[in-house]
């Protein structure tokens, strides 16, 4: 809640500065800016880039600011870590009361501690020495070293002279103390604002584990092995898809007979989504490459088939009679005319098609493979290894933002007329 | 020399509801060799229909078409086309849509290369050869589909108003480049116009069409084409005897359009 408040308190803030503080070091002269109606004008709704940078730093910003990361330099409130001490009130049963102090020394997980000296003091009840991890919360046996005991009926009625009874929870100088239904007590430090790195590691420890899993690996493969055969199952499987796919689309859009020979099957298997065939294929071909591949072909091959077919039913005619007028024939027609004319479909069927692959070969890989990035970050969560969950993340989006790229820039240096006709 | 007869042409569309409508009745016209026709008519009335079924694309449910002597049955180089919208191929620069036609004959370069290069220069499009065709405008594309269909050498030239989506100046400069042309190759053309001005200016023929069936309702021969070339466009609008046609027209096809609308009154009525 509060890092969505601060998300929303940043990105006003920043519209504002960035539009009215920076305003005149981002004079730009074009022919855009002199539009005075844009709002409806799509064509002049430019994306801001200072926006963009400021979005991607907001994000690795809180990001640091809520994990206590060394690379930024404002934290939310961490979790208590050092000596504290509350006290507590134990009534013997004959209606004595006596004070004693519970020295408490919260330390960083996975820190050497050695539990604090404490003298007894007077008193039947006597003070007690207590050791909690950050973010844990510790049990305190106290009255076994008190002259009175539960046994005896002795209990605990009172957290630094605030009454307390079962069940209930008392706030002390640095956390909350809880009187348990049994009648012992247990501490819990304060957590901060910050999340635990089990949770959400800082960013420095996901970058960290990169470098870590690009030397000695992970699950016997290097997290290079992993990405590899991620991407060498969908450039395989995309590539038979679209091998089989076109020919299939072209031919349905020109023969009466293959359309309606394949227009049942085609029209029934688009809908199913590839990872619904998961179990089928499993069953089939095992968890190997070959079941991998079969159901990246199968996930490309329908939206190809489709792209292709659209295609080529969206030559306009006038084209296939002037080029038949000109005296081509039948194989120059499809040649020369119909599949240019088609390339824009298809390469948006490409598109389309790789990012449904690339979506497809991790949901495969985290219901079963022996290597690939989704099989590494399934396989992370298991082990609660949230920092390679996070790089698999963040890398799995790198690669399928980055597939999207060069078949945008494939398609322009392919299809120049685009758009333009 | 080239004869393109058409005999007794009728279309019969069948529509799904049993009904029919009757696309052309009965059209019968023969042309000769270098003879320029223009065909004018209200909409509907079967002018693109006649076209497609000279250029081959439909078969009549009656009657047929014969060029040089052999009947027409599909489309063919010998008989070319200029579409309203160009229909060039985007993939391909000005020059290689120029050459299609040849290209696709599987002729060799240096057999079509004085032609396309001459036809470039024609059409006004030398320093453009190498631009791609989605780079020019509506008039340029327009001259690029003419050169084009000229490239291929064809007996006959079907133009489905060519010149109907450009602008009024535009419009004007490619009437005259059509009526070069046509001196230039004498090549048999038929074109189709919404146009009475157009008409009347390019065509050495004029064939007006009456709708509901498709039918010839009259034929006119015409001097202005031939005082066309050469000479300013506008004068030969000027001509007295040129305002004269173009009134008779335009109220034949007024009186036709009023018919329509006045049967379809009827009908809803």
């Amino acid at each position: 809640m509060i890092v969505l408040i601060l998300y929303v308190a940043i990105f006003v803030v920043a519209f504002f500065v960035v539009r009215f503080g920076l305003r005149k070091y981002r004079q730009v002269r074009d022919f855009t800016s002199l539009k005075t109606v844009t709002f409806g004008d799509e064509s002049a709704v430019r994306p801001d880039r200072w926006a963009s940078v400021l979005s991607v730093l907001t994000i690795f910003l809180l990001w640091g600011a809520f994990t206590g990361s060394k690379w930024v330099p404002v934290h939310a409130p961490g979790p208590f870590v050092g000596d504290t001490s509350f006290t507590y009130t134990l009534e013997a049963p004959d209606g004595r009361r006596d004070d004693a102090t519970v020295f408490a020394r919260v330390f960083r997980l996975g820190e050497e501690v050695s539990a604090p000296e404490v003298a007894p003091g007077d008193g039947f009840a006597k003070d007690d020495a207590l050791i909690v991890g950050a973010w844990r919360s510790q049990l305190l046996r106290m009255d076994q070293n008190d002259e009175i005991t539960r046994e005896d009926g002795a209990r605990v009625v009172a957290i630094d002279g605030r009454a307390i009874a079962p069940g209930e929870m008392v706030r002390v100088a640095d956390g909350t103390v809880t009187l348990t239904p049994r009648g012992s007590l247990n501490f819990a430090p304060a957590k901060g604002m910050q999340m635990e790195p089990i949770w959400l590691p800082p960013p420095e420890a996901v970058v960290k584990r990169v470098g870590e899993l690009a030397q000695t690996g992970y699950q016997n493969f290097t997290l290079w092995e992993h990405l590899y055969w991620s991407l060498y199952r969908v450039i395989m499987g995309f590539a038979l898809g679209a091998l089989v796919g076109i020919p299939l689309g072209y031919a349905m859009g020109l023969s009466d007979w293959f359309r309606g020979w394949f227009d049942p099957i085609v029209e029934f298997m688009r809908p199913v989504p590839p990872l619904a065939l998961i179990p089928l294929v499993i069953i089939w071909a095992g968890i190997g490459e070959s079941g991998k591949i079969i159901l990246l072909f199968l996930a490309a091959l329908w939206i190809m088939a489709i792209s292709a077919r659209a295609g080529v039913s969206g030559v306009a005619i006038s084209k296939v009679h002037a080029a038949y007028s000109l005296g081509a024939s039948k194989w120059q027609i499809l040649r020369h005319v119909i599949v240019p004319n088609s390339l824009p479909e298809i390469f948006t069927g490409a598109r389309v098609a790789m990012g449904v692959c690339w979506g497809t070969v991790v949901a495969a890989e985290l219901v079963a493979a022996e290597k690939g990035a989704g099989m590494m970050i399934m396989v992370a969560s298991r082990f609660q290894l949230t920092d390679i969950v996070l790089m698999g993340i963040i890398l799995i989006g790198v690669i399928g933002y980055g597939i999207d790229i060069l078949m945008r820039k494939a398609e322009k240096w392919l299809v120049p007329w685009k758009g333009r006709v | 020399m080239s004869t393109l007869t058409i005999e007794n042409i009728s279309m019969r569309f069948d529509l799904p509801n049993g009904d029919h409508v009757q696309a052309l009745q009965d059209v019968s016209l023969e042309l000769q060799s270098g003879e320029l026709l223009s065909v004018l008519g209200p909409s509907g009335c079967g002018k693109t229909t006649l076209l497609n079924i000279i250029a081959g694309f439909l078969a009549p449910t009656e009657g047929q078409i014969t060029l040089n002597g052999h009947r027409v049955t599909g489309p063919d180089a010998e008989r070319g086309m200029v579409f309203q919208q160009g229909a060039l191929f985007e993939w391909m620069s000005v020059r290689d849509n120029v050459s299609f036609g040849p290209r696709m004959a599987g002729k060799r370069e240096s057999d079509w290369r004085e032609t396309v290069d001459h036809l470039l220069d024609v059409v006004g499009l030398r320093d453009f050869k190498d631009k791609s065709v989605y780079e020019l405008s509506g008039g340029m594309q327009q001259r690029v589909a003419l050169a084009r269909c000229l490239a291929n050498d064809p007996d006959v030239i079907l133009m489905d108003e060519p010149l109907g989506a450009l602008d009024a100046l535009t419009r004007e400069k490619m009437q005259g480049l059509v009526l070069k042309l046509w001196k230039e190759t004498g090549k048999t053309i038929i074109l189709i116009t919404h146009s009475v001005e157009e008409a009347l200016l390019l065509g050495e023929r004029l064939l007006v069409m009456a709708p509901r069936p498709g039918r010839i309702h009259r034929e006119y021969r015409l001097p202005f084409a031939d005082d066309g070339v050469g000479q300013d466009l506008r004068a030969v609008k000027k001509n007295p005897e040129f305002g004269e046609k173009r009134e008779e027209i335009l109220s034949m096809i007024w009186d036709m359009e009023e018919e329509i609308m006045g049967r379809a009154e009827e009908v809803e009525a």
